[in-house]
């Protein structure tokens, strides 16, 4: 029927974002067959964009001819739902994108925006793929991250924590410790 | 004879001038160096008794950073709370009136007391700096009519372009003695390797009594802040 002899083909969704931003650049990376033929490689079968302000339209894709199946929307309310059914998470460089997708575990790729004046976005890319948190990539070199990743390399994150900060302001503040 | 005593009359009166002159600008001048030396020590020892906090949100990721921080803060010691946004940025003051709402009903207390405030920007992102001049002093007019309303003893900020004249309006309180309040600046965590404008021209010009960092490369080269681990 289209299952595999050995029992039913999981779904493994790759889910891109790029926040409140436009990001078209990465949009249109993840689109291209370079990257999308990556993904198959890799044992993808769905990629699900999230493609903000941007004006670029993926080319939207069943994904019965054993193709990768492509989808997009604008935004969402929330994308909690999406992150916690992805199987690998793209992103565009903001924060919030990242943290959130970290607290779930998910595997990320961060891709940099190199159209932003002023990126100091990509200091906090960097600083969390050199302590092996994620992977940092820019739009020309995804495929090429996509092909060697070793997603079991990967570093879990610990969350943070922000109460040494409260005791501090407490403590300034003359409040008696708890 | 007349002409010689009007001559001195005005002479003595142009030099009362100029001395109450000099008189006032040695008095601010004492006064700002007298600020600046008690800003970053302590309070003294309190009772339990709340105090008015201004919280600054910004777009982006310093909303989300800001909450985080007011989760493990205890309400009832940092009350009324304002939370100040700016004027395009409505998608901060929903996620504090969420917060808040969700603080009101889990406490069983009807309605909110804080009050949410939008501030005009100084500049938005690409405006030319030429007319950011102009929307500056306007933003600075509106910020200063703003904190004169709210006067807050705490102010809690971490890093949007808004947060800048309203930590030196509450710079200038402390000095013409409207309101001594602690001005507490938390630098984003996506901020590693620099500090951000404000956050450079807070820890330069000494506003903040207690600045904060999260990486370890911040608190290296500026060793004034405090590091205190990623709060994310």
């Amino acid at each position: 029927m289209g299952e595999s002899l050995d029992g039913v083909k999981g779904k493994r969704v790759v889910f891109v974002t790029v926040g409140t931003t436009r990001f078209d650049a990465l949009v249109k990376v993840v689109d291209s067959q370079e990257v999308k033929d990556e993904l198959l490689r890799r044992g993808y079968t769905n990629l699900l964009i999230q493609m903000g302000r941007g004006s670029y339209l993926p080319t939207k894709s069943t994904g019965d001819d054993g193709s990768l199946a492509v989808d997009y929307f604008t935004f969402s309310s929330s994308i909690v739902e999406h992150l916690k059914s992805a199987s690998l998470v793209i992103s565009h460089a903001g924060s919030g994108s990242i943290f959130e997708t970290m607290r779930f575990g998910k595997p990320l790729i961060v891709v940099v925006n190199e159209d932003l004046m002023d990126n100091h976005q990509s200091e906090l890319a960097e600083e969390l793929a050199e302590r092996k948190h994620l992977y940092c990539a820019r739009p020309p070199t995804l495929h090429l991250t996509i092909a060697s990743m070793d997603l079991k390399s990967l570093v879990p994150y610990s969350p943070g924590d922000a109460t040494p900060v409260a005791k501090l302001i407490n403590r300034f503040l003359g409040f008696p410790e708890d | 004879m007349e002409k010689n005593i009007s001559c001195s009359f005005s002479d003595l009166s142009s030099n009362l001038g100029i001395s109450c002159f000099i008189a006032f600008i040695t008095i601010i001048l004492v006064r700002v160096i007298y600020v600046i030396y008690r800003t970053g020590k302590p309070l003294s020892k309190r009772s339990p008794q709340a105090l008015s906090t201004l919280i600054v949100l910004g777009s982006g990721g310093h909303t989300a950073e800001m909450i985080n921080l007011l989760l493990v803060l205890q309400k009832d010691r940092f009350t009324p709370r304002f939370f100040i946004a700016a004027a395009t940025d409505n998608m901060s003051i929903q996620k504090a009136r969420v917060l808040e709402s969700s603080w009101a009903d889990s406490s069983g207390v009807k309605g909110i007391s804080a009050e949410f405030m939008q501030i005009y920007r100084s500049r938005e992102v690409g405006q030319s700096y030429i007319t950011s001049v102009w929307t500056t002093l306007v933003a600075m007019v509106h910020a200063l009519w703003l904190m004169i309303k709210i006067r807050p003893q705490v102010v809690l900020c971490n890093g949007p372009g808004t947060c800048f004249p309203l930590c030196v309006i509450a710079f200038i309180f402390k000095v013409i003695g409207i309101r001594w309040s602690s001005i507490f600046y938390v630098e984003s965590i996506a901020r590693v390797k620099r500090l951000s404008l404000s956050g450079l021209l807070l820890y330069k010009l000494r506003i903040a009594d207690q600045f904060f960092v999260q990486w370890p490369q911040l608190h290296r080269k500026y060793p004034r802040a405090h590091y205190v681990g990623c709060l994310m």
